[in-house]
């Protein structure tokens, strides 16, 4: 009884809206705050939403591939923020705000 | 046993949805912080609902443990609080919220019409132990996985080498 698939119980639709809804909500965040530490937040979110959908179709299929893909999007996912947060504290350095406005400099 | 299992992913999913929300909306960077690790850890309790064990303890240990530490120690460097943030104009605020409602409104109509095989009746409870992980990893995947090793030490050195303090002495190319 036990050992029934999670699919009988909770459709993969199910995962397929929760999985929008987080992404939408990184989306949101993306384009409503300025502080860059923020959004550097919200782009972990929209790739903690694939990364559940790709889980999720990975038990339903019974294929182990995804959740390697998923592995690997984890160790970008660190790289990633290492070296933007390194950015943005030698930034904040200089121009004393990560407010993205503020950036404008290279803007014609 | 079957109810269960549903409450269950819908307590996960509102929990990840509301610390989600609350991270976007939080006046203060460290509450968002904070409530960004409440949503990762509502996320490792989908990925063992989806059995993927291994998956769930490495997002934990990565994300909770190492990334969020990350951004919680620069932003306690920045010494970033309420007072100091800028906020964008309500237009533009609420032109964010219409335009990412109408991403949500296009991906939940095109999801719900996803036409998908018929799941396997039983579910093969052993892809997420790091048993099968570690032999596929290591056999099927080795390539990418001495590149990613090699994309981290990458990003070490440029993390060190740009938050380093520039001594003005030294001559700057």
């Amino acid at each position: 009884m036990a050992l029934l698939s999670i699919f009988q119980t909770v459709p993969v639709h199910y995962y397929l809206v929760v999985s929008a809804m987080l992404f939408c909500i990184g989306v949101l965040g993306v384009l409503y705050r300025r502080n860059a530490i923020i959004i550097f937040m919200s782009i972990e979110l929209m790739l903690n939403a694939v990364n559940l959908l790709l889980v999720a179709f990975s038990a339903y299929h019974n294929d182990s591939g995804g959740q390697v893909f998923v592995f690997f999007v984890m160790a970008v996912a660190a790289a990633e923020v290492a070296v933007g947060l390194a950015i943005l504290v030698a930034i904040f350095r200089n121009v004393h705000a990560v407010d993205i406005d503020e950036l404008k400099n290279l803007k014609w | 046993m079957h109810n269960f299992t549903l409450l269950l992913f819908l307590i996960l999913s509102s929990l990840a949805i509301f610390c989600g929300l609350m991270t976007v909306f939080s006046r203060n960077p460290i509450h968002s912080a904070l409530f960004l690790i409440g949503c990762f850890f509502a996320i490792a309790g989908h990925y063992l609902l989806l059995s993927a064990q291994f998956l769930a303890i490495v997002h934990i240990i990565v994300y909770a443990g190492a990334i969020m530490v990350l951004f919680l120690f620069t932003l306690m460097l920045m010494n970033l609080n309420e007072e100091t943030e800028q906020h964008k104009p309500a237009l533009a605020k609420i032109g964010a919220v219409i335009s990412a409602g109408m991403l949500m409104l296009v991906l939940v109509a095109v999801f719900k019409r996803a036409v998908l095989a018929p799941p396997p009746p039983y579910q093969d409870f052993s892809i997420g132990t790091i048993e099968t992980l570690g032999k596929v990893l290591l056999n099927e995947f080795l390539l990418p996985f001495e590149f990613a090793s090699v994309l981290l030490l990458t990003a070490m050195i440029g993390a060190v080498l740009l938050a380093k303090k520039q001594n003005p002495n030294t001559n700057q190319a």
